[in-house]
């Protein structure tokens, strides 16, 4: 059980955070970060802890299984609920300060986790504990939790200040207290000129800003995002990933983002957890995942071939058929993984012994892929294979056409089942 | 049928001066059916019959005994507010008889020469008023209506029987606040029967058709308000032969029989 | 009424471009003509709602109008009348809304049920709805004999008891209005402000009822319209007093009986109001959303 170096950092770090943070360089707010007011919420203990410098970038992450959260603090769930046929059962623990990914194709299960930790739907069985407290039945109103809602549910007869004021008004803030936090918020967001306007004239990523600030301003424990940028196009994405990533790694306490996008997920994540039909398949760091994937699914999602089989010494017998040469000596149920820009293609018979892997296929369909081409091949090893745009002139490649596909053993990699 | 209601229709329009009129000729239902008004001799086909509410439960019965008497008729009732049914009439409704609840509102019928002859008055009508079953509030006058916290409800002094309780009023030299004005004596006496008002000026035969419901007291000062009820032919009866037949039988032994029964005095 | 939905996220620019939309898109084709199997039965249906309005100024007592017009009960009905109206809209908003967004909202075995029978109003002839109510809250009837032997309330014959028969006709109309915006509208703004920290009723009041004020808006103005020209469960339930439950349709009604002109005097006189208001609203409203 590891416990997380920057759990033991105090109080002290914590006393910079706000300034840290605030490189925008506005003065005067020191208190404005959601720290000041919280001798008024006294209902949490641990208001003051989870502090950290804001340093977890993805790579940073601890590699690995989840980290076990220290002295409860964190999210500790396992969340169980039915709906009709559909059972989702995962188990998810996150410490404060790391944001984890739920990441899976649509109709995973992914959103009703998000919706079951927001309290929006009920669990028909596990636990909830956040920072120790079980909130396995509390109405969603009074969970520590802040919502991020997939095309962001901003209230459309609000500005957007009231919007953000919205949260500390129903905690009890006053009026004026609310706005005032609402506008320290916005300014957070680069917002500030946009407080009196309405939803509808918020641009794509300015909407995404108002609702998260909207979301923090209430000081959650929780962070819960839905598809934060799937309501954005190519060009504002980007730049909003980027915002989104600074505000996460600011963020003190627990995030979970889901998101069906593995770029989205390795960039804003600390810890993915990929989910398919109700269940978690795998989990860890975003680089362990891509490196070694354990169902179709994300080698898709990563880009590589995938395969399953048997190792005995370097060489792994595939479920599929034939053999594969690897540079791993292992034993056992293995997988074997090479992204398909190893594979090379050949009308005839390579003669050469470089490629200790080939297997005679047929093309099935070709498609653009960037600056490159795609080639879906069956026959003896169904994969994916990517090439120049002149290679595959060169080649005369068509669907139907026969090609050898060589692989090197150095290209190729396998890890235990 | 049509040909012959299509001129009658626009002449009544013009007369009746008010757009209203037109709207009523909707409200008057029933329809004159194909009844071969040429043979006068044996009365058949369909006879449209506008009476005044006062008098449903005593032409129904008439209606029935008419039907038996004379096979391959078919009589159909109008029954509502006198003053509805007249304007209805000089809008141009197709109907054979008229029977209404007073000559003053038969008066607006003859003066539009909507009738066939002159009406006759073939029963008179008393008012009485009605209490709740065995007369709890003990009232025994017409003065006594007039007490503090009796709940009275009396017609509107538009419709006929309204105008009765006025004048049987002013005889007695009685002022009464009513909590109501209601819009026909059935709705009246309705009130009583509901036991939301505690006694109602209707009509003797009102009276006697709730049965039960509500007990009749009668007041000397009825005898200066009696309704003459007044039957005429129409003019433009689409079926002249039984609408005849059918006044006879009213106006006979046996039909004076049935409405003494429900209440009506001889005129 | 479809401004619930209608907030998506706006197109995202990839500058500040906080652009506003035209605010009444230009739905209208203009220059083109509509088919003529529309058109033909819509100025049908157009002539056949005006003509009978036209036909009472084509007929009216123009002569005598002003005359009718100056009698002290004609304003007094017209002022009962208008109170009575709005107060059993307002009392319909009270009592209609929640359960609007009861039906619209949640689930619970019979809603089906209970949506018909809120609708049973409508198809219910007034007289009978009269009747129904005098059975209900009359001095003798299934509550109105508590009402009566407890806080010595009797409703009919009364002005509380025309706002009820009012309200009675009036607030379906509102119930279906608003119950369908409710549906139109996305649920997940109140699940948003749950998150938020609002309880379902807070939700509810600042965000789901903001965003269906048109559709309450519109369902108001039917109401009150239908209150307005209420007669037969009023005349039934409350009778007819003047100055106090006689209101204009019951005056109408009862000039009808012998005096047609006057009767037509009045309903101009209906008419008028009630354009007058309706039309004052509803430009303020439809702006306003």
């Amino acid at each position: 059980m590891p416990v997380r170096t920057r759990r033991s950092e105090t109080e002290k770090d914590e006393e910079k955070d706000g300034a840290d943070d605030d490189h925008d360089g506005h003065h005067g707010h020191h208190h404005g970060d959601g720290h000041h007011g919280r001798h008024g919420d006294d209902g949490d203990p641990h208001a003051r802890e989870g502090g950290r410098s804001g340093m977890t970038a993805p790579g940073d992450a601890a590699p690995g299984p989840a980290p076990a959260p220290a002295r409860g603090e964190g999210l500790d769930a396992r969340l169980v609920v039915d709906r009709g046929a559909f059972r989702l059962d995962i188990a998810l623990t996150a410490a404060p300060g790391e944001v984890v990914a739920l990441l899976g194709p649509n109709g995973a299960g992914k959103t009703t986790a998000l919706r079951a930790l927001a309290g929006l739907v009920p669990l028909t069985d596990g636990h909830l504990r956040l920072d120790g407290t079980a909130l396995d039945r509390t109405p969603p109103e009074s969970r520590p939790v802040g919502v991020v809602f997939q095309d962001y549910l901003l209230f459309p007869h609000l500005s957007a200040l009231d919007n953000v004021a919205f949260g500390p008004r129903c905690r009890g803030a006053g009026k004026a207290e609310a706005r005032a936090r609402a506008a320290e918020w916005l300014e957070r967001m680069g917002l500030s000129e946009y407080a009196g306007v309405k939803p509808r004239r918020l641009s794509g990523g300015q909407a995404q800003r108002v609702a998260l600030a909207r979301a923090l301003a209430t000081r959650p424990r929780l962070l819960l995002l839905d598809e934060p940028l799937a309501a954005l196009d190519a060009r504002t994405r980007l730049e909003v990933r980027a915002q989104l990533r600074r505000h996460l790694a600011r963020f003190e306490a627990v995030a979970v983002l889901v998101t069906h996008d593995p770029l989205d997920a390795m960039v804003l994540a600390d810890r993915l957890i990929v989910v398919e039909h109700g269940r978690v398949v795998q989990e860890g760091a975003p680089s362990d995942i891509a490196r070694h994937p354990r169902t179709d699914y994300i080698a898709r999602l990563v880009g590589l071939n995938l395969y399953r089989g048997r190792a005995e010494g370097h060489t792994v017998r595939l479920e599929a058929g034939p053999a594969v040469t690897t540079t791993e000596d292992l034993t056992g149920p293995v997988f074997v993984a090479f992204p398909p820009g190893a594979v090379t293609l050949h009308r005839e018979r390579p003669t050469g012994a470089s490629a200790r892997n080939l297997w005679r296929c047929e093309v099935a369909g070709l498609e653009t892929h960037g600056d490159q081409i795609r080639a879906d091949l069956t026959g003896e090893l169904p994969l994916t294979a990517d090439l120049t745009t002149v290679a595959a002139a060169e080649l005369g490649l068509h669907p139907g056409t026969p090609v050898w596909a060589a692989v090197k053993a150095a290209q190729t990699h396998a890890y235990p089942a | 049928m049509t040909t012959r209601s299509a001129p009658r229709t626009r002449r009544t329009l013009r007369t009746a001066g008010a757009g209203v009129a037109a709207l009523l000729a909707l409200s008057g239902c029933s329809s004159a059916g194909s009844g071969d008004a040429g043979s006068s001799s044996e009365p058949s086909g369909t006879l449209t019959v506008f009476a005044a509410a006062s008098l449903q439960e005593s032409f129904t019965k008439l209606g029935k005994t008419f039907e038996k008497q004379h096979p391959g008729t078919e009589v159909t009732f109008n029954f509502g507010g006198s003053d509805t049914l007249a304007a209805s009439i000089t809008s141009g409704a197709p109907a054979d008889v008229f029977a209404a609840a007073s000559t003053r509102t038969m008066r607006t019928v003859t003066d539009r020469d909507a009738t066939a002859g002159p009406p006759r008055t073939f029963v008179r009508n008393r008012l009485e008023i009605a209490t709740l079953p065995g007369n709890p509030d003990r009232i025994d006058s017409l003065e006594d209506l007039t007490r503090p916290g009796l709940k009275v409800v009396l017609c509107d002094r538009t419709v006929p029987c309204g105008a009765a309780a006025q004048s049987a009023l002013r005889t007695g030299g009685l002022r009464l606040t009513p909590v109501s004005y209601e819009e026909d004596v059935k709705s009246a006496l309705t009130k009583v029967v509901l036991k939301e008002a505690d006694a109602a000026v209707v009509y003797r035969t009102d009276v006697r058709a709730a049965g039960d419901k509500v007990e009749g007291v009668e007041f000397p000062e009825a005898v200066e308000a009696v309704n003459d009820y007044p039957i005429a032919l129409l003019r433009d009866a689409p079926n002249p032969g039984a609408a005849g037949a059918f006044i006879d039988l009213v106006k006979s032994a046996e039909g004076r029989k049935v409405l003494t029964a429900a209440g009506f005095l001889a005129p | 009424m479809t401004g619930a939905r209608a907030q998506g996220p706006a197109p995202a620019g990839p500058g500040p471009g906080p652009h506003a939309p035209p605010r009444r898109p230009a739905r209208r084709t203009a220059g083109r003509r509509a088919p003529l199997p529309l058109l033909i039965p819509a100025a049908a249906g157009l002539a056949f709602l005006l003509l009978p309005l036209l036909a009472l100024l084509v007929r009216a007592p123009w002569r005598s109008l002003p005359e009718q017009l100056t009698s002290a009960e004609v304003w007094q009905a017209l002022r009962l009348s208008l109170v009575c109206a709005t107060a059993a809209t307002v009392l319909s908003l009270l009592i209609g809304v929640p359960l609007a967004w009861l039906l619209a909202r949640t689930d619970f075995p019979g809603r089906g049920l209970v949506r018909a029978l809120v609708t049973l109003p409508l198809v219910l002839p007034p007289v009978v709805g009269g009747v129904a109510l005098l059975l209900a809250f009359g001095r003798n009837g299934v509550v109105g004999q508590w009402l009566d032997a407890w806080f010595g309330i009797t409703l009919p014959f009364t002005t509380t008891g025309v706002v009820l028969a009012e309200t009675f006709v009036a607030m379906p109309f509102l119930v279906i209005s608003v119950e369908g915006t409710l549906r139109a509208a996305d649920p997940r703004y109140e699940e948003a402000a749950m998150t938020l920290g609002a309880s379902r009723f807070t939700a509810f009041r600042r965000v789901t009822l903001p965003l269906i004020a048109p559709g309450v808006a519109a369902g108001s103005v039917l109401a009150w319209a239908r209150a307005l020209g209420e007669f037969g469960a009023t005349i039934t339930f409350a009778g007819n007093f003047p100055g106090r439950t006689q209101t204009m349709p019951l005056a109408v009604y009862l000039a009808l009986q012998n005096d047609p002109a006057a009767a037509v005097a009045l309903s101009l006189v209906l008419l008028a109001v009630s354009i007058a208001v309706l039309a004052g609203l509803r430009d303020r409203w439809m702006t306003a959303s």
